[in-house]
């Protein structure tokens, strides 16, 4: 995941940024909300993703099981 | 809005509200009734639709395997309407447990649990359920093995979340109806498990 933060609607939780996951599915071409938020046509659609990441990557010290995870969609521009 | 039988004056977020509605209302982009006519579909909308979809998955295998693969076309063929809305359905297993959360606002599959319950548009869950959902799950009463997996579903884009919970041992043979009535509104957010009676 891509670590910037740029100002504006941004649909990527600030906790995720910086962080790796595997990529679980790709959901489709949608939107892309920081162009919709400015009223602009939100073209190109971009790809979004849902990604699973390990709480343990995301979380220092998280406790629990090792293998608890957290799914979020990403647009791919948010992707390196 | 909450009618108290006391004079009070409208709060901000009201007078945004009624300002709003009556400003499209006089430009003629809206008409009154089908203003009404929207909260009156909102509020229609109860959690009973999607433990309809719950209970059908669990009577027929093949309608689940379609929920999983594509969970609005499924919905679709149950008479379900939700557009604008791609419904990802997630299974709990003796392995895994799921549980939905929108950290960024409240996205909720409303066309299916209709209006959320304000726990969930609380800071304290979005917040929490991400960073210690076994603590969160425990002050709902739920807690969960070591061993089984937690995973937390974040709806932060276009795609909306149910949870297809396991059924519960002891209801072979019983009615979609039957099976229904024990799927709560919870269990599909996956702060809860149906449980009999």
């Amino acid at each position: 995941m891509r670590k910037v933060y740029p100002l504006g609607h941004i649909r990527t939780p600030f906790y995720i940024r910086g962080r790796s996951g595997v990529v679980e599915r790709l959901c489709g071409a949608f939107g892309n909300p920081e162009e919709l938020a400015q009223m602009r046509s939100g073209e190109p659609k971009q790809p979004l993703y849902r990604v699973r990441f390990l709480q343990t990557e995301v979380w220092p010290g998280y406790r629990g099981n090792p293998e608890d995870a957290l799914e979020v969609e990403i647009f791919q521009h948010w992707l390196e | 809005m909450k009618e108290t039988g006391k004079y009070q004056p409208y709060n901000y977020f009201q007078l945004m509200e009624v300002s709003l509605r009556e400003l499209l209302v006089e430009k003629g982009i809206v008409t009154e009734a089908q203003v009404a006519a929207t909260v009156e579909d909102m509020r229609n909308r109860t959690p009973e639709r999607g433990a309809r979809v719950v209970a059908h998955a669990w009577s027929d295998p093949e309608f689940k395997r379609k929920l999983l693969a594509d969970g609005t076309r499924a919905c679709e063929e149950l008479g379900l309407d939700v557009p604008a809305l791609r419904l990802v359905a997630v299974e709990n297993t003796p392995a895994v447990h799921n549980m939905i959360v929108c950290t960024l606002c409240s996205c909720y599959p409303r066309m299916l649990l209709g209006i959320p319950p304000d726990w969930y548009k609380s800071r304290n869950y979005r917040s929490r359920a991400v960073r210690e959902p076994r603590a969160v799950l425990a002050e709902f009463g739920l807690d969960l093995p070591d061993e089984m997996k937690i995973r937390v579903h974040d709806s932060t884009a276009d795609m909306r979340y149910l949870v297809l919970p396991m059924r519960p041992a002891g209801t072979e043979g019983w009615s979609e109806q039957q099976l229904a009535a024990i799927v709560s509104r919870d269990c599909m957010i996956g702060v809860a498990v149906p449980r009999i009676a």
